[in-house]
């Protein structure tokens, strides 16, 4: 028996929360996460031979540490390292919604985009072309409604292709101006003599480069609770390892 | 019409704005970015509270309301007569 875990990220509204009870049919529980009062709810379901473990993320439109919920969310992408992280998209919005899509794709590879509430759209006359958003962003891209249990199947197939490694996705990374690129170049190195692989290098140091203080702060904690580091280090996810 | 930027403050009511400039810093910053005050963007001047402050904004079909702190700090200009 295969056992995933897998975590739901989007912007407030988006139909997380109906997608996760739609997934785990309502048997979802609370946890508390990092020390954080935040609440995220957790649930579990089998599907064939796989069980799928489900976190359901606070709401947020950003990942940036602007208040606790997003920290929550950051650190459980970081730090907890789940198998995929499905990023649920609001298809009448997506021009906000895709802002928080692209930071998830710098924090890990393995991310199907879920653009809930297709029917919706389809009713306000808004089309989708799941395909070329699918190719610019480099990651799988399907439609459904979470509401009326439109396109869930297809999600989960992706999503566990994602998981195994028979699909690795290859996620657009975003080219900043060629002074922060620069600096990325002269970052990246020496975060990656300190921290090693085990997270995302080109991310860190983007964080560096805003005097992300918070972020700072977590990451020297964690280094210095050897438990963590230890208990982690093989759940770590090669992207290169097949499965 | 003469294009001069105005902060988001002065704008009138039912008026819509494409943003130019933000020069609110730090945290905020990146927060009023992500929730779509984005240069290039244009944003519709919907309400005022009664006494003025804070006034409220349509942002990729989201109404935000922002106090004059932050709105005086974001800049546009007007765009030409597409009311509804």
């Amino acid at each position: 028996m295969t056992s995933y875990t897998i975590a739901l990220a989007g912007n407030p509204n988006t139909g997380k929360s109906t997608l996760f009870n739609t997934l785990t049919g309502l048997r979802q529980h609370t946890g508390n996460w990092a020390g954080k009062t935040v609440v995220m709810a957790e649930g579990e379901f089998t599907r064939g031979n796989t069980t799928f473990r489900i976190i359901d993320l606070p709401g947020t439109y950003s990942l940036y540490s602007n208040s606790a919920d997003e920290e929550v969310a950051r650190d459980y992408i970081i730090f907890e390292q789940p198998d995929v992280t499905i990023v649920v998209l609001d298809a009448t919005s997506l021009e906000r919604n895709l802002n928080l899509a692209l930071q998830v794709l710098e924090m890990t590879p393995r991310v199907v985009v879920c653009v809930n509430l297709i029917d919706e759209a389809k009713r306000l006359g808004i089309r989708i072309d799941l395909e070329k958003i699918s190719q610019s962003l480099g990651v799988p891209c399907i439609a459904i409604s979470a509401r009326n249990h439109i396109g869930i199947e297809n999600l989960l197939d992706q999503v566990e292709k994602v998981a195994n490694g028979t699909i690795v996705p290859n996620p657009v990374q975003i080219t900043y101006s060629e002074q922060i690129e620069s600096k990325l170049a002269q970052l990246e190195p020496q975060i990656e003599k300190t921290l090693g692989s085990r997270f995302p290098t080109r991310w860190i140091a983007l964080r560096l480069l805003d005097g992300d203080e918070s972020l700072l702060r977590t990451l020297r904690e964690r280094m210095q609770d050897p438990a963590t580091t230890a208990r982690k280090e093989p759940l770590t996810h090669g992207r290169t390892v097949c499965h | 019409m003469p294009s001069i930027s105005i902060p988001l403050s002065d704008a009138l009511i039912g008026s819509h704005i494409c943003l130019d400039r933000i020069d609110v810093q730090g945290i905020l910053r990146r927060r009023l970015l992500d929730l779509g005050f984005v240069p290039g963007n244009i944003v519709e001047v919907m309400q005022k509270s009664p006494l003025g402050d804070p006034i409220a904004f349509r942002v990729n079909n989201t109404i935000i309301a922002l106090r004059k702190e932050e709105s005086s700090l974001i800049f546009g200009e007007y765009v030409g007569s597409e009311e509804k």
